[in-house]
């Protein structure tokens, strides 16, 4: 979590913060582009995708030398993830009824 | 006995920072750090709560949630994200600078943080004020008489759509309580920084703030599109 | 160790160390923290107990004669508020947990014992706003303050309740937060995972769904209030919203709170089984994996407290096979227990008496959760008093028995002092036949029909709720004699030798009660766990101690 390796970790600081404000750009211009049913799914992809290198670069989970974080993080994404789908088990099935 | 053998065993120097119930100042550290993405993870859990009751109503109302989001300025939202963004790698760096004993460019970037979190909470001040004027804050003179994006001519209904506002009150207040937080912790940072306390062998609470941080920019990031950007096409 | 020594002169422990009352409320100490909750939870459950005393009074004829309609519905919310949130959820982590789980694995302290001295003054604020709450009026949504009920119609004080739990909930999370960095970071060499004591995976377990569940009920409490004070329509279905969200997200942590409830006692009970049987626990593995398992598929479960709310039947059915599937990893450890008590050298102290009372009696509860999950079985017995039996078995037959027999097992450890025996096994065996007594006619009312929540019934069930009345009477008096007898041996009674009942485990290799510190030199663990056998291997050779 320290010291990284001999090599600077400037240049993926500042990549990272490129590729961040790119995708905001990219979501922002992408939403105004007619995809049907994909708007939203374009828009979480991005979205995920810069939480991503968020937390991988500049939360250092990357560099993390136990997977435990990992695994907290990955609980954490799967409980959320638990509570969403099963949560829609029920709105999703409603109408069946 | 027990007591001052263990004060003996404290007398051989050690940083003053490590805490007596470590062994070592590592194991202090990962500890701290370990212990804030446990907190980050109830905070996930936390935000979650307000996410699934949105993805519902989303889907039950979607067209009054369009029309809902539309009336948010999209524009304000985005640059919100780019001023987060900027922040959090004015923290990345400021840690950097901790690591390399540049005194100066961890104060700057300290300051450059809070500076980008109140320009956070500046703009997204002028989003509630417009809403405010507008209108479409809940409660008893709430009044929404938009079209829903792709049906002209078809209103939307202004109950459902005042449930978008109510979500996306407690949605971007909640985030902003927890930015306002952020911005105490930043200033008590700059504090222990200006008197000199981080080195590059300990500057724990930096990295610990840097998390929390991190995560409110990340809860951010899925705010943005999720509020803001629903059929921005229509 | 193996044989008692009492001192002459009283040792400086973590009691006598400091004087005064700043250094109560200031300490860091886990040990301090850990009775400081001691008093807090049980000046609580003694608020619970009243609550529930007044509605068994209120009981005992079938016309509403006691107390008005409101009363007792506030009577019945406070009882649950009170007893879940400030006793049951709290009792053994923030109590035996605080205090044992730095000892159990050789560390010093908690990882974060500041924290741990915040969690408690956030509990009692949390306890205050409680207390504030109900003198000045109270609440009468029921525990679970359903909307929209809660957020449009009643006129208590559900803003102020909703809060303290919150607070109260901010406590737990941290005290989550402490154990799991506590149990990853702080081991002493040689303590690997296996070697743990299963109370400790317990406590891991617990403190998993503390930190995942809690902030989701906290944000639903943050919402109601929104709701309620700002009129919002999230959950009142004339302005849209939907009722049910409410009691999916409320469910989502409120069925996992149930485990947070249970599996600190399943840990306490299995330290008990293991040292009064003289043996290993069996399938140690399984029991630790089966603590996992219960905390992950708690989570999986909730809707079954809405099978008749209106969601849908699909959805029904995949949470009532969920439902089942969380019974195997309990049914893992009822088995495991029970195959650790073969051929064991079984001994009736007090704790024991304790575990037994427990295993008998969660193995109804439990089995009663499955006649429950069962979708048919529960249109009918839903809101009944079958209901409120099952969880009270869980929670009072199961949790609370496992709370008591812990604080007899580890009092000596806790205040240096032995309890009287003879007057423990007494109130081990009054709290036995209370308990049953209380509830067991409950089942038959809620089978035979009899609503829940409700002050008044049919004539025919007054004999069932006289018999329920009765025993919570022998009930109380069985909670009342350890209160008694544990504050009378802290003055008279006689001096506890390090390991009384020659136990496994670090912690009883302190000394009684323990240093501040703990332990004078960091253990190095190279022995496995519940090694009875070498423990009491038949030679003059000393029990593998440290320091």
């Amino acid at each position: 979590m320290s010291a990284h390796s001999k090599s600077s970790p400037l240049p993926t600081y500042f990549g990272v913060w490129i590729a961040l404000l790119v995708g905001t750009a990219l979501t922002y211009y992408a939403a105004k582009l007619d995809l049907g049913v994909f708007n939203a799914a374009v828009a979480l992809i991005i979205a995920t995708t810069k939480a991503l290198l968020v937390a991988l670069f500049f939360m250092h989970l990357k560099g993390a030398h136990e997977k435990l974080l990992k695994l907290v993080v990955t609980s954490t994404i799967l409980f959320l993830f638990i509570l969403l789908a099963l949560s829609m088990a029920d709105y999703g099935t409603r109408h069946f009824s | 006995m027990s007591d001052s053998q263990s004060v003996a065993a404290h007398a051989e120097t050690h940083n003053p920072a490590l805490l007596h119930h470590f062994a070592t100042e590592e194991q202090q550290r990962d500890a701290s750090s370990f212990g804030m993405w446990i907190f980050l993870a109830t905070e996930v859990m936390f935000f979650g709560g307000l996410f699934c009751a949105y993805l519902i109503y989303r889907g039950w109302y979607y067209g009054d949630f369009a029309a809902a989001s539309k009336s948010i300025d999209a524009f304000l939202g985005g640059t919100n994200t780019a001023v987060l963004i900027c922040s959090s790698l004015t923290v990345v760096l400021a840690i950097w600078a901790a690591q390399t004993a540049r005194r100066g460019l961890m104060l700057a970037m300290l300051a450059l943080t809070m500076l980008f979190g109140c320009t956070f909470l500046g703009i997204k001040g002028f989003e509630y004020r417009d809403k405010f004027v507008e209108h479409h804050v809940p409660g008893t003179s709430f009044s929404f008489h938009e079209e829903i994006p792709g049906h002209p001519g078809q209103y939307a209904n202004p109950q459902h759509a005042q449930i978008f506002f109510a979500l996306y009150f407690v949605m971007t207040g909640l985030h902003a309580l927890h930015m306002i937080i952020g911005l105490g912790i930043f200033a008590w940072l700059f504090w222990m920084a200006w008197k000199g306390r981080f080195t590059p062998e300990y500057h724990t609470p930096l990295e610990i703030g840097g998390l929390y941080w991190h995560f409110v920019d990340i809860v951010w990031i899925y705010l943005f599109p999720l509020l803001y950007l629903i059929d921005r096409h229509k | 160790m193996a044989t008692a020594t009492s001192q002459p002169v009283e040792r400086e422990n973590y009691l006598n160390k400091h004087y005064g009352v700043g250094s109560w409320l200031f300490t860091t100490d886990h040990k301090r923290i850990a009775l400081l909750y001691l008093i807090s939870i049980t000046f609580f459950f003694f608020i619970g107990g009243f609550f529930a005393l007044l509605i068994r009074l209120e009981l005992l004829t079938p016309a509403g004669d006691l107390v008005q309609a409101d009363t007792y519905n506030k009577l019945f919310t406070q009882h649950g508020m009170v007893m879940i949130f400030f006793f049951l959820i709290p009792s053994i982590p923030a109590v035996l947990g605080n205090f044992l789980v730095p000892m159990m694995i050789g560390a010093k302290d908690l990882a974060f014992p500041r924290i741990n001295l915040l969690s408690w003054y956030l509990y009692i604020i949390g306890g205050l706003m409680m207390l504030h709450c109900m003198v000045t009026g109270g609440v009468d949504t029921g525990w679970t303050f359903y909307t929209p009920f809660s957020t449009a119609f009643t006129n208590t004080k559900i803003v102020e309740a909703g809060l303290a739990i919150f607070v109260a909930g901010f406590s737990s999370i941290l005290t989550g937060l402490n154990f799991i960095v506590t149990i990853h970071r702080m081991r002493a060499p040689g303590m690997t995972w296996l070697r743990l004591p299963l109370f400790i995976w317990a406590h891991y377990a617990t403190s998993i769904i503390q930190i995942l569940g809690t902030p989701v009920v906290a944000i639903t409490i943050v919402l109601v209030a929104a709701e309620r004070t700002l009129h919002l329509g999230i959950f009142d279905p004339k302005l849209g919203g939907d009722p049910l969200l409410f009691q999916h997200l409320f469910w989502f942590y409120s069925h996992p709170a149930v485990y947070i409830m249970i599996l600190p006692s399943m840990g306490v009970v299995t330290e008990i089984i293991a040292c009064f049987s003289r043996k290993r626990i069996f399938g140690y593995s399984f029991v630790a994996l089966s603590s996992i398992a219960i905390a992950v598929f708690g989570f999986l479960v909730w809707a079954h407290h809405m099978f008749v709310a209106g969601i849908s039947v699909y959805a029904a059915l995949m949470f009532s096979l969920l439902s089942y599937s969380v019974a195997v990893p309990s049914a893992v450890k009822v088995f495991n227990w029970t195959a650790t008590l073969y051929k064991g050298s079984i001994h009736y102290d007090a704790p024991m008496l304790y575990a037994f009372g427990f295993l008998g009696l969660f193995t109804i509860g439990g089995l009663t959760g499955l006649f429950l999950a069962a979708l048919g079985i529960d249109v009918h017995v839903t809101d009944t008093y079958f209901v409120v039996a099952h969880f009270h078995y869980i929670m009072v037959g199961g949790a609370l028995m496992g709370y008591l027999g812990g604080l007899h097992f580890w009092w000596p450890k806790i205040s240096g002092k032995l309890y009287p025996e003879g007057w423990a096994r007494l109130a081990a065996l009054i709290v036995f036949i209370g308990f049953n007594l209380t509830f067991f006619p409950q089942f038959i009312l809620g089978y035979l029909g009899m609503p829940r929540r409700y002050y008044q019934y049919p004539p025919e069930f007054q004999v069932l709720n006289v018999l329920s009345t009765a025993g919570a009477t022998v009930l109380g008096v069985g909670y009342l004699l350890p209160m008694i007898y544990f504050l009378w041996s802290m003055r008279y009674g006689k001096p506890a030798p390090d390991n009384p009942w020659n136990a496994a485990g670090l912690e009883w290799q302190t000394q009684s009660p323990p240093t501040t510190f703990n332990f004078e030199e960091q253990p190095v663990v190279t022995w496995e766990a519940y090694n009875y056998e070498e423990i009491d291997a038949p030679q003059k050779q000393e029990v593998p101690v440290v320091g």
